[in-house]
Parts: structure tokens; sequence; C-alpha cells
């Protein structure tokens, strides 16, 4: 076991764990965004930067700083590693500057996105970003490819995560995806424009932070703000899937069907294709029960938690969160002792 | 003129050939390593020696050697890093095409050090003709027992081969390097684990450069003590230059580390000055990703003290006034030379091969070049003078590999020294803009 100070708070976790889970077991507002990284995928992480941290004590044996701010979720924890997040400046600096990389070739056509409001980047331009530009320059852009008849890729809006590469290459069969190009022409592909054709293709939607890639049996049918998540599960004929799922309801019809995910909107349970693009009628499914959303964005709208923050910690809330924290004090604090 | 080390014999004909450089002392250092030497106490030579990384970071090459991994029963790896693309620098070309046997015999002396069985030349992938220098010269060498199995009666066996890049700038970064070997896309890794725990197929690498490698060669023959001797304080032995731009002689140098940068621009044993009588105006002293300084600071440092051609002196004075000896790319600039227009040129480069994994590189490198475009088409404002150094910083030091860096030390310098050129593009976009209009105004040093 190791002990940490992550941002002042104390945490013990297991030796092998990485900067970013260990600030994901304090939980809330000192958790550091994570736009590559997706715990089920081997080898992912580290491409963003988003979640650089920085170390001011590397171990208690060797309490050097480390000079570099390191990608918290690619640095495995050190016993008596000192690591700041929210509290040190130049991370929050930094994190501003990723956040107008990332977007200087984003197209910002959110309102035509079917993934706003579940979109990772938009979090996070939310949270960390400014709302001015200085790129004058002319957006890079892309034709949309069709993958399959299921799935659009829309590389426009893509932020080459790797994660869908990664998802393909591990939970599906018959690669034939991956990344064609370099630096900022660099995009997903399927050579020769090959479609992905297995049963697990469909979870490349999920995994994707942003619109990149979507399903093309809900694109632009409703804003995901507008249906309600609700768990089920079947019986999948699938071997590799269990059938629990989310469906997605906008009155009685069951809108859209995709893996539960947790606050972090990482999929712990992948699904097969038939659950996820045939199934959709109620009678299809054993319904459990409205799902929980955790993540505070704005799908959350009307039934809106407010994330778990410990204001002594995070020191420049905007005024209107503050305002907020006032009116609605979070129920715990810091996140500790649950 | 001081003495030569790797390329005293460079000029004798018909070099390239196993017999010639065996007639002429070669192979020397594989016999006395093998038959004399543990590989422990070849590691501790290049220790001694005080050798370092000539492919630009100047890491003490014996260091790198004690940190490889030595688990039992796992093979373990030497790559020649080869994939030299630096722009502005062109030694390791010249040295492999001309003497491809002090490489093999540096190969093999390092394999031995390291025990590695099987060692690897990555070259990079327009160097056909120096591929096809390279796989000759080894044919030679296995036929003469020097690769193979048990060299020389020694019992050691070693296997090498030659592997072309596809001709990508990122895959001279080593973890690329090891990502392209295993036949993967050239992506930098995460570090760590570092290759001397993790490196080729997951297995402890050490990955040297050519001339690093070759340097191995005359300091097992010379000893480590001998060769420390050469070059001042921590800058020890000779380095390769290739010296090119605006000079009277360009071309590629064995010097001797510590020759003043002055006696090397001016003297006729070297550059031979500035062509066409001009004056001098700035110098990339290491490869294009080094700091660009302007003639007052290269030549003396802000301290006053003349400027040597060493790791330390170039460096004196951190990035505000001083740059790196890199991989020893020296591009000379004369006084009809727009800084502006060369900033631009490099960062193209940069942006054309970043290799687009972590955002800060794969955006900023675009954008840079995007707004050093517009200063140079004298499209450009006051504003964008300030944005070129505040995106270099948000590129700097957040990446996961030193290209980054590399895109973004070039504009911070220029931008840094050379301030009122950028000004005069965009105050003066007509006469700035006009073919081969360059600012002949005096520098205002910072």
């Amino acid at each position: 076991m190791a002990k940490i100070t992550f941002d002042g708070i104390e945490v013990e976790v297991p030796d092998g764990t990485t900067i970013l889970n260990a600030a994901r077991q304090i939980g809330g507002g000192v958790v550091p965004p994570a736009m590559c990284y997706y715990t089920p995928l081997k080898g992912s992480g580290g491409k963003c930067r988003a979640c650089l941290v920085k170390v001011s004590a590397g171990s208690a044996k060797d309490p050097r700083p480390m000079p570099k701010l390191v990608a918290s979720c690619i640095t495995t924890v050190q016993d008596g590693m000192v690591v700041e997040n929210t509290i040190n400046q130049q991370v929050l600096d930094v994190r501003k500057g990723i956040v107008e990389m990332l977007l200087i070739n984003h197209p910002l056509d959110c309102p035509v996105c079917d993934q706003a409001g579940e979109c990772s980047l938009q979090d996070f331009a939310f949270e960390h970003g400014v709302s001015t530009t200085r790129y004058e320059e002319e957006r890079r852009t892309f034709e949309k490819i069709d993958i399959g008849p299921l799935i659009q890729l829309h590389m426009t809006r893509c932020i080459l995560c790797y994660r869908c590469v990664y998802t393909a290459n591990q939970i599906t069969d018959n690669r034939v995806h991956g990344v064609l190009g370099r630096g900022d022409a660099a995009e997903i592909g399927t050579y020769i424009e090959n479609i992905i054709d297995n049963d697990f293709s469909g979870n490349v939607i999920d995994v994707c932070p942003v619109g990149a890639l979507t399903d093309k049996t809900f694109r632009f049918k409703q804003r995901v703000w507008f249906t309600k998540p609700v768990n089920a599960h079947r019986n999948c004929s699938h071997e590799k899937c269990e059938g629990r799922v989310t469906l997605w309801y906008k009155g009685k019809d069951v809108l859209r069907v995709t893996a539960r995910k947790d606050e972090y909107g990482e999929v712990k349970e992948w699904i097969c294709n038939e659950c996820r693009f045939d199934k959709k009628e109620t009678a299809d499914w054993v319904l459990e029960g409205p799902a929980h959303i955790n993540r505070a964005s704005v799908i959350a709208q009307n039934h809106y938690e407010l994330p778990v923050v410990n204001p002594q910690v995070i020191q420049d809330l905007p005024e209107s969160t503050t305002r907020e924290l006032e009116r609605n004090p979070p129920l715990k604090l810091g996140g500790l002792n649950g | 003129m001081g003495r030569k080390l790797l390329t005293e014999h460079i000029d004798v004909e018909g070099i390239n050939t196993f017999e010639v450089y065996r007639k002429h002392g070669g192979y020397r250092s594989v016999e006395k390593a093998l038959k004399t030497m543990t590989p422990d106490e070849v590691v501790e030579e290049v220790k001694k020696s005080g050798l370092r990384g000539r492919g630009g970071a100047g890491f003490p090459t014996g260091m790198k050697w004690s940190f490889l991994a030595k688990p039992e029963g796992v093979p373990r790896y030497l790559v020649c890093n080869a994939d030299e693309s630096e722009p502005g620098t062109f030694k390791d070309r010249h040295l492999m095409s001309r003497l491809p046997h002090l490489l093999i015999e540096g190969m093999i002396t390092g394999s031995y050090a390291l025990g590695a069985r099987t060692s690897y030349i990555y070259i990079r992938g327009e160097l056909l003709y120096v591929l096809r220098i390279l796989e000759k010269a080894i044919a030679e060498a296995y036929a003469a027992g020097f690769l193979g199995e048990n060299i020389l009666g020694s019992g050691y066996s070693l296997d090498l081969h030659v592997h072309p890049g596809a001709g990508a700038y990122i895959c001279g970064e080593e973890t690329a390097l090891l990502e392209s070997l295993e036949g993967k896309r050239g992506n930098p890794r995460n570090k760590p684990p570092f290759p001397a725990v993790q490196g080729l197929y997951a297995r402890p690498t050490v990955v040297n450069n050519v001339e690093t490698i070759a340097a191995v060669v005359p300091i097992i023959n010379e000893g480590g003590d001998e060769y420390a001797k050469l070059g001042v304080g921590k800058s020890t032995g000779t380095k390769l230059i290739s010296a090119c731009g605006h000079l009277n002689k360009p071309g590629i140098y064995e010097i001797e580390l510590g020759v003043p940068v002055e006696e090397f621009i001016y003297s006729d044993e070297y550059c031979g000055g500035i062509w066409k009588g001009r004056d001098l105006k700035a110098v990339v002293a290491g490869g294009s990703s080094v700091p660009i300084l302007p003639k007052e600071l290269i030549l003396k440092t802000a301290a006053g003290e003349n400027r040597l051609m060493t790791y330390e002196s170039l460096s004196d004075g951190g990035f505000v006034t001083g740059t790196m000896l890199g991989s020893g790319g020296f591009i000379a600039m004369d006084e009809t030379t727009c800084i502006v227009k060369n900033t631009w040129n490099f960062s193209r480069f940069y942006h054309h091969e970043s290799c687009g994994q972590c955002s800060p590189c794969r955006e900023g490198t675009g954008w840079l070049e995007k707004v050093l475009h517009r200063l140079e088409h004298g499209h450009g404002s006051m504003h964008d003078i300030d944005l070129l150094v505040s995106v270099a910083k948000q590129i700097e030091g957040n990446t996961i590999c030193p290209l980054g860096e590399a895109a973004a030390w070039p504009v911070a310098a220029a931008v840094r020294h050379f301030r009122h050129e950028f000004e005069w593009h965009v105050t003066n976009p007509k006469e700035a803009t006009a073919p081969g209009a360059a600012y002949r105004g005096t520098a205002v040093l910072a």
C-alpha cells in the first residue's frame, strides 16, 4: 500500500495504482479530467494531457519534485508522494492551454451534435477553458465517413484520444480500425473505408469522448437531455454479452441503447450490437429502474446533483458555482468517509 | 587541427571495404574487447571516457549503459539510432556511407558490453543507398567472422540487422523508433517504463546514436582515460559538426570539443568565415530544434567569455542567452537572412513531422506554423508575436516526447532575440514581403 497526499487530502491505495485512480478514490472536484484514459482499455492514456498534475514530492524516499508536470493517468503512485492538482496555479494554467489546443480544430458544432450533453470535451471546456479563442485560422475539416451501416465517423470532431482504436483492437475481432496520417492531419480510419464488421463494434460509440463516432440509429433523433435513462437487462444469446444496458426513453419509445457508464463515463460491461441496435422495444427488456446520472453535465438537468467539491481546496471557483453552492450546500465535503 | 578519432582514414580509397578498413587498424577494438576484457570492463572504459550521447541530449553514455536492466534469461538489445533527420544535421549519413565498418565495429563492441545477442541499426528510410552500403559491409563482417556465431572463438555470438524506417522524423525519438522497429506506427511511448527496462519487444534496450557507437571504437582502442584527455571539462573527446548555411567552407568537421565558436566559424582550418564577405547574423548551433542565437551571443556568452564548442559553454546562460550543442547541426546565417522566414520554415517542418498523438504538439505545431506564415506574409499583427510565445509555452514541457519542445524552442528563441524583425514584418509589410527581403537594421539586444 502507498499513502499519498493529493491536494492536501491523504489517501491510501495499493501499489501500482495511478495518480488519477488514487484521486478518483477521493472523488469529487479534485479528480483531474481525463479525455483519453479509459480504465478498461489497456494502453490508453497519456495522450490528451488534460490530466497533467504537479508532483511536488516524488516519494518518501526521494522527496524531490518531478521537473515536469506528469500525466496522472499513467504515472503510478509512490509511498509518500505529494501531488498538486486544483491547488496548483501552473496546473490550472496548463489545463486551460490544453482546452485551447483541443478546441482550435474542433468545429464547436454542439448545437447539432448528438454527443452534446454527454460530451467530455464540452464538460472539460466548460470547467477549465476560456470563453474566447485566439485561433483565427481555418479549422481542419474532414468528410463524414460511414463505418458500416450503424456507425458514423465525423472526424472533424475527433480529439484523437485513441480510445476507439484500443477498443477495436482489444474487444473486437478482425481489426480494420486505426490511425492514418500524422500530426494534425492524423485521422481515425478504417483502411480503404472498410466496415468494422463484428458483434461488438458498437462499443466504439460509447468510448468516444466527443461526437466523432455516433450511433446512426440515433442520429438527430433527440437531444440527450430530453431522454430518460432506464437501466434494463435481457438474456442475451451472445456469450460475451451480459445484456445489461441503459435504455434511453422519450415518452414510450426507446430511442437508443447504450452500455452502462460510471461517473467518469467509463463503460463497465461491453454490450453486443444486437442489444445495442436491434432491441428497441420495451418488450425486449426487463426494466430495473431509472439510471442514475452521476456526471455533472447538462444531461443531468432537472435532477441536477452538485459535484462533490471541497471549497477549501478549490480556490477560484466561478462565482455562479459559489452562489449555487451557498444556496444548495453539497451533502459531503471533500468526499471523504462516504 | 585537433586529433581525429573517427574520421582519420575517411578519405582512404576503398575504406568502405572490409580489407582496407582492417588494414588501417579496423576491428582492433573488437579483438581487444572480446579477447582481453569482460563486458563490465568495456562499460567501465566508456564511463571513464566521459562520452556523452551525440544524438542531441548529451546524456553520459556509460551511465546509460549501466542503467540497463539485466534480468536472468531475458534477451537484451542494442539499437543504433541512424534515423538522422533533423534539419541541419547530416553527420551520421556521412559517417555511415564512408565508414560503414566503423559503425559495425562499434556495434559489436557495444553489444558485447551490454550482453546483446541481436542488435539493430534503424536507418532513416530516405538513406536507402546507405542502407545498401551497410548491408554489404555487414555481409563482409559476417564472412570475416566478426559477426555471427562464436566471434573470434570467444564464445560470443551476435547478429546485426539493418532496418529502414519510412521517413518519419518522429522515429528518431527512441521509443517511437522502437515502436517502428517492432512494426507498429511510430508513436512515442509514455515513459516510464524507460527503454533500459522495457524497450524493444518489452526487453531491456539501449538506444544510441551512430556517432556515439562509433566513438566506442577509439575509446576501447586507446582507453577511456586517454579519450577523456581530449576536450574540455565534461565535454570529452571529439564531435562531428555538420556545418551548413552561409559559410565559405560548409561541410562535416571532426573537432576536439572546446574549439572556440569564433575559431570554428572564421578560421581557415574549419569553415573559413562567412561567404561573400558578408556579416554573420545568427547561428543555430545544434540542429534546427535548439534555440537560435544572434552573432553577439554565439561568439561570446552573456558574461563576455568566449563561447566554446562544448555542451556546457553553448548552454551557458540557459535559454535566455544560451543554446545547446545538440546533434552538432551548425547552421550559420548571414545578414541577408530573414529570421521570420527561417523560423516559419523550421516550424513548417515540425508541423509536418508531429505524430499527432498528444494534443499540445498536434494542435500547437500547426498553430505556430500558421501564425508564422501570417507574419512572414505581412498579414500579422503585434498581438501575433506574443501569441507565438504563449503557444510555444503551452507546448513546452507538456508533451509525451521532446518533439513538442523541439518545435517550441526555436520559435520562442527567435522571438526572444529577433523580436525587432517580427515587429518590422508587422509595421512594414510591403517592404518585408518583397522577394529576398531581410531586416538589415541593428539588433536590439534584450
